[in-house]
């Protein structure tokens, strides 16, 4: 990557205070610990893991939903993680989040337009002739008739209005959209009008996303690099197919082959990983995994692994990946 | 088929709505052999749940009505049985289910321990096979088998785990806990409907070997219903496919994703994301059910559809032993079929 990343994480920790009943606190959760990555602009990062790793927590930090405990996060030159919202609003109009179903968020009482017409009220300075210019290209490039735009949500189907929701995400033209489990929950058909609506959205728009998903297919075809999350922390990162195809993290390992691939040998003859995550309140010394990692050594309670670059597309925080 | 365990003919099952009467089952066929791990597949509202619950007899009794059809099961037939004969012989005992969401399937304010216990008061094996027992003997006798089981679902500490509540174990552990409950009064069929949707792939590859080592020691039945081809490739016999109410195709796993015959099945695989499919939908939506379409209710939705589609439901061909096919334009023929 050459070009200056539009997107650098340093550092990002949250970590949430658990508290008893007498609301003390008694310990943290280190929902996102110590998490560096880049994103170049135009590329499709993916980041994945199971439920509990914080890759949902790790977008929400990124968009100041949570404030970030410590850590810088660049957006576009700016370190917008210890801003208060309001001083880093205008940073982040080109910072997007996308939720799983956008189009549950539209207010029912609403018309289509006004909805549309809200994001540029609040972030721009536009008149309303130029606003509704505005609103009228990005619902064609959403692939909606003009006439939906005097419809309330509930005269329109669950599919359109999810491309409403996405099409009220980028009437501000963000550069980075962060997209937060957007297929689950979709039926295989769906799914791929989805997924092809946000290629060409991308490619139209020149946008850059975050995609956070625990579904290692997709991610697999339309990412370019891909991010393993576990119990807080990245355990691998790489090119897609670099990771795909030759893991080198134990639990990456693991997580591709509980997939299971028709035509091939069963998962449910071979699989062998044990247990599962332990709690992230009370994480193991070390490295995270070693309590169910096939590999784990007596180094491995001591010491916790960094990411190593040993490969040339890829790192792995693990003391024995080869 | 001597070995059949359950036989749905021709089952019928509207839901009365504001907008009208849905029709959600139109004339479903479905045939469980003893011991066979059967797949029910097919994208949301095809009417994978409706037919689980027909079989259990759970059906909503305000909205839904069963039309037309008969569940014969060990020779009975559900449907005609008195209710109160059905709850307490049938269901639970000879057929069991696994929800699809081990978080709401236990009661919050008891032990897991109580809960299991309160089962095995009504379903207990040992009231048939031993009803002279005493009730003290009968429970000693069935905590050992409690535990025995909760062991095979690889539960760690099985003790410990009857004496948390349910919010006290993970979720993956509660699906464990839910294999063990359904398998524990000893069924013939167990229904499990979409049992691993709301878990990870780690836990989830762990819950399918499980339910399938299981089932197959044990010669119990399942009816898995899923909407994911690849689950249902892991640990299934045979594969039904369902569209909008109906079932379109049947087939032994391995003539299933070799040689799909009927459109819809093709596109289903076509739609799976992988790299040499790349990302393909298929066209059009999932028709409402209450304005069905006519005859073959995919026909919409079907490049090969004729005038014959629109006007007759296709019907059952046989493509070769176990595999059938609803469709006026198979994709492959009788003849072709291996």
């Amino acid at each position: 990557m050459s070009a200056e990343p539009i997107l650098r994480v340093e550092g990002l920790s949250k970590h949430f205070p658990v508290r008893n009943v007498w609301k003390r606190r008694i310990g943290w959760l280190r929902a996102v610990d110590d998490v560096s990555l880049e994103v170049s602009r135009g590329e499709i990062l993916g980041i994945v893991g199971e439920s509990g790793c914080g890759k949902s927590t790790l977008g929400k930090t990124l968009m100041g939903i949570h404030t970030a405990t410590s850590g810088h996060v660049v957006f576009e030159g700016h370190d917008i993680a210890g801003l208060k919202p309001h001083q880093s609003r205008k940073y982040r109009e080109h910072l997007q989040y996308c939720y799983q179903d956008p189009g549950a968020s539209l207010d029912p009482r609403w018309t289509i337009r006004s909805s549309l017409h809200e994001p540029l009220i609040v972030h721009t300075a536009l008149k309303e002739e130029q606003r509704e210019q505005r609103v009228r290209e990005i619902l064609r490039a959403v692939g909606l008739p003009e006439t939906h735009l005097d419809l309330y949500p509930h005269e329109i189907s669950g599919g359109q209005q999810r491309r409403v929701g996405l099409a009220r995400i980028l009437t501000l033209k963000p550069s980075v959209v962060i997209l937060d489990e957007p297929t689950s929950g979709l039926d295989v058909s769906v799914q791929a009008t989805i997924l092809n609506l946000f290629l060409d959205l991308q490619r139209a728009f020149g946008l850059t996303y975050l995609f956070i998903s625990h579904d290692l297919s997709v991610v697999r075809l339309i990412c370019d690099r891909v991010a393993v999350m576990y119990l807080g922390r990245i355990v691998e990162i790489g090119a897609t197919q670099a990771v795909f195809e030759t893991p080198r993290h134990p639990y990456t390992q693991s997580l591709l082959a509980a997939i299971p691939k028709i035509g091939g040998p069963r998962v449910t003859d071979s699989f062998a990983l044990e247990g599962e995550p332990p709690s992230p309140t009370n994480l193991p010394s070390g490295c995270r995994f070693r309590t169910r990692c096939p590999m784990a050594q007596p180094l491995c309670a001591e010491q916790e692994p960094a990411l190593r670059a040993d490969w040339p597309a890829q790192r792995a925080a693990c003391h024995f990946a080869e | 088929m001597e070995s059949e365990l359950i036989a749905v003919r021709n089952l019928r099952v509207s839901f009365a709505s504001d907008a009208g009467l849905a029709r959600v089952l139109d004339g479903v066929d479905l045939t469980i052999g003893r011991g066979e791990i059967m797949g029910l597949v097919g994208e949301s509202g095809c009417g994978k749940t409706t037919l689980a619950r027909a079989i259990l007899g759970i059906l909503p009794g305000n909205s839904a009505r069963i039309e037309a059809g008969s569940i014969r099961f060990d020779g009975r037939d559900l449907l005609a049985m008195d209710q109160d004969r059905l709850a307490r012989e049938v269901r639970g005992k000879e057929i069991a289910y696994i929800p699809q969401d081990p978080f709401t399937a236990f009661n919050p304010v008891f032990t897991i321990g109580t809960q299991i216990d309160d089962l095995m008061r009504y379903k207990s094996p040992l009231l048939r096979s031993a009803p002279q027992m005493s009730r003290r003997e009968r429970s000693r006798a069935d905590r050992a088998r409690v535990l025995d089981l909760l062991r095979l679902v690889q539960l760690p500490d099985p003790e410990g785990v009857l004496r948390k509540y349910p919010h006290e174990v993970s979720g993956g552990q509660r699906q464990r806990l839910m294999i063990a409950m359904a398998l524990l009064p000893e069924p013939k069929l167990v229904i499990a409907d979409e049992p691993t949707t709301a878990l990870d792939v780690t836990v989830q590859a762990q819950i399918l070997k499980i339910l399938k080592q299981l089932a197959r020691e044990r010669g119990v039945a399942v009816l898995f219903t899923t909407h994911d081809l690849g689950t249902a490739y892991e640990i299934c016999d045979r594969i039904t496919v369902m569209y909008a109410g109906q079932e379109v195709e049947e087939a032994p796993v391995a003539s299933f994703f070799a040689q799909p015959s009927h459109p819809y099945t093709r596109k289903l695989l076509d739609s799976l994301p992988s790299s040499e499919n790349g990302i393909r939908g298929i066209a059009g939506e999932i028709p409402r059910l209450i304005d069905p379409p006519s005859g073959c209710r995919f026909h919409p939705r079907c490049e090969r559809a004729s005038e014959a589609c629109r006007g007759t439901r296709p019907p059952r061909d046989a493509l070769g032993p176990a595999h059938t096919v609803r469709c006026h334009h198979p994709l492959i023929a009788a003849e072709q079929a291996a």
